[in-house]
């Protein structure tokens, strides 16, 4: 388990390391003036002369990189010219926000999800199991910025149960997961028709093994077998799903952030695309981008913990 | 001769939802190809005195803030919609299956190297890597088609390199090497078709997940020139005007959601058809 431990956090960190080199190395490399791009318009003349010797943008693209990445590992994103602070303040301000998102979302996909996906397959064959089945697949179908959009004239404008904007009071937790409730549930949707279908699948398999078999025979309650026993298993796969999906959430989150005007990394890029603040582009996609390996590699190794034949798999 | 119910379109026609996702999908085929007929109006056409007109016999889905016939917009932005998913899926996928076979097909270093490429790629957020590319490249439709191949040709690669995989060494491959069948042979006649079948379950998934990313990132104005009528640009337009003319919005989420839903149960119901495992355990 440690050697393949040490393994997965090495083969992260090298994607960590090309996604964002690759990402950098195509910034430096189009046309124009490479200080416009990674500085932004707002940058004076003497800002551009320093970064141009700093960054060795006149050295070739590997020196360039290195430079680059020397830079990060002290801790050093560069500056947010628009707001005049460093580009991780303005990251890691935002960051919070967007992971509260996602886990909300998460939360909302595992509940509802395993519920669906027990029942379902504690009631297999069914027409309640065939319209939870139909039920799935649109949810997975249905674009959760359309959700969010149809959500937010819903409940928030039309019924108003909740507000339409912001991200809440600081340090009022109710109401900042008063906030939260529709924007996570708008990403979590789409996940919830996926656990669904993996528990019920799962589940159906644990179901037809020996232990449970065993479990039913020594007249176990039938509600104890199913909850207690089979669906423990059955919930393992939908980690790992959950600790893939992550990216999408974040690809969500971009819109349920503009959506419903919250803080966070997706609002943050948006805004510095827009405003062609690219330090803060580049910073924002680093952290995202490294939070999303993160948590797949989390739930990686949670399965290969849990399950050892997952560690012989690729 | 086999009977009709014995095709693959026989029993997909015993499937209640894949004739509903096909006849969905027919109509937004048809009203794609068809728009300049049937829109009633010029979708470009603005009409200031009927600006945010509630939806009508004369406007069907209401006008936009500039009295644009949002009804005529929509079958316009069909074919956006229907000419970005192909082209993405088409350029990602024939990517993906070059890629894929390669993998498995060739040494073992290259295979380590294609797959760290592919989880390399699968670690950008799609969206947020169309945001930081938007910043890059001209506004268009060219960018969308990049950022989705960019985003979505290692997922081909990946189910293709498996599936290579496990018939390269399969007895009948085998079989025909011992025959002295040359390699072109064993790729196009026996590897290929047999990778094609989880090749296009998975062309057909992904089709509404492209047409979403345009959608967004026309949303998000990184996608398609202004003015364009694509059904992310509608639901902008929708989504400024939330509180006064709720019909813009809910009429522009409309097709997006039939075609997802569409495509979705079409992938589905291929899925269930084409792979024989799943179909034994249903």
């Amino acid at each position: 388990m440690l050697r393949y431990t040490i393994q997965r956090i090495i083969l992260a960190l090298a994607i960590v390391f090309f996604a964002i080199s690759a990402l950098y190395a195509v910034m430096v490399t189009l046309p124009g003036d490479p200080t416009t791009v990674l500085l932004g318009p707002r940058a004076t003349a003497e800002i551009r002369a320093d970064f141009r010797e700093r960054a060795g943008l006149d050295n070739p693209i590997h020196v360039q990189i290195a430079h680059f990445w020397g830079r990060i590992l002290t801790g050093d994103m560069g500056t947010d010219f628009n707001r005049n602070r460093p580009v991780a303040e303005s990251v890691f301000s935002a960051l919070p926000h967007t992971v509260a998102l996602v886990f909300g979302a998460i939360f909302w996909s595992a509940t509802l999800g395993i519920l669906l996906g027990a029942f379902s397959a504690d009631n297999r064959g069914s027409f309640l199991d065939r319209i939870t089945g139909v039920l799935s697949v649109a949810f997975i179908a249905a674009p959760s910025f359309v959700v969010a959009l149809y959500s937010l004239l819903v409940f928030a404008v039309w019924l108003r149960w909740f507000p339409t904007i912001g991200a809440g009071e600081p340090g009022d937790i109710v109401s900042r997961l008063y906030h939260l409730a529709l924007p996570s549930f708008a990403i979590g949707l789409a996940w919830v028709g996926y656990v669904a279908r993996i528990v019920r699948a799962s589940m159906l398999e644990a179901l037809g093994e020996n232990y449970i078999r065993t479990a039913r025979a020594f007249g176990l309650p039938r509600r104890t077998v199913i909850y207690n026993y089979a669906l423990r298993v059955a919930i393992l796969p939908a980690v790992q799903v959950l600790g893939v999906g992550i990216g999408g959430m974040l690809s969500s989150a971009v819109f349920a952030e503009i959506v419903f005007s919250r803080p966070g990394l997706g609002s943050l890029i948006y805004d510095s695309v827009s405003g062609r603040n690219y330090p803060v582009v580049m910073g924002a996609m680093l952290v995202a981008i490294g939070f999303f390996v993160t948590c797949a590699l989390i739930a990686d190794l949670i399965n290969a913990a849990l399950d050892p034949r997952h560690r012989s798999q690729r | 001769m086999t009977a009709f119910r014995h095709t693959l379109m026989g029993r997909l026609m015993a499937d209640p939802l894949a004739v509903f996702a096909m006849a969905i999908i027919a109509l937004l085929v048809v009203s794609a190809l068809l728009a300049d007929v049937i829109a009633p109006h010029d979708p470009a056409a603005m009409n200031l005195v009927d600006r945010f007109s509630p939806p009508s016999s004369t406007y069907w889905m209401g006008t936009d803030n500039l009295g644009r016939d949002t009804f005529s917009r929509l079958l316009q932005g069909g074919r956006i919609a229907l000419y970005v998913a192909l082209t993405a899926v088409t350029i990602s996928g024939l990517i993906g299956l070059v890629l894929g076979m390669l993998a498995g097909f060739g040494p073992r270093w290259l295979d380590n190297a294609l797959l760290f490429f592919f989880d390399t790629l699968r670690a950008y957020p799609t969206i947020i890597l169309a945001l930081a590319l938007a910043a890059l490249m001209p506004r268009g439709l060219s960018t969308v088609i990049i950022v989705v191949v960019i985003t979505s040709f290692a997922e081909y690669g990946r189910v293709v390199r498996t599936q290579t995989l496990s018939l390269k060494n399969s007895e009948f491959i085998l079989a025909e090497r011992a025959m002295g069948a040359s390699f072109a042979r064993i790729v196009f006649h026996h590897i290929l078709p047999n990778v094609l079948g989880p090749f296009f379950i998975l062309a057909a998934m992904n089709l509404p997940v492209v047409i979403t990313i345009e959608a967004g990132m026309s949303f998000l104005g990184i996608g398609v020139p202004p003015g364009t009528p694509s059904w992310g640009a509608t639901l902008k337009d929708g989504f400024d005007y939330i509180r006064t003319t709720p019909w813009i919005l809910i009429s522009g989420g409309l097709p997006l959601i039939l075609a997802t839903l569409g495509f979705t149960f079409l992938g589905e119901a291929l899925r269930d058809q084409l792979d024989p495992r799943l179909r034994k355990t249903r």
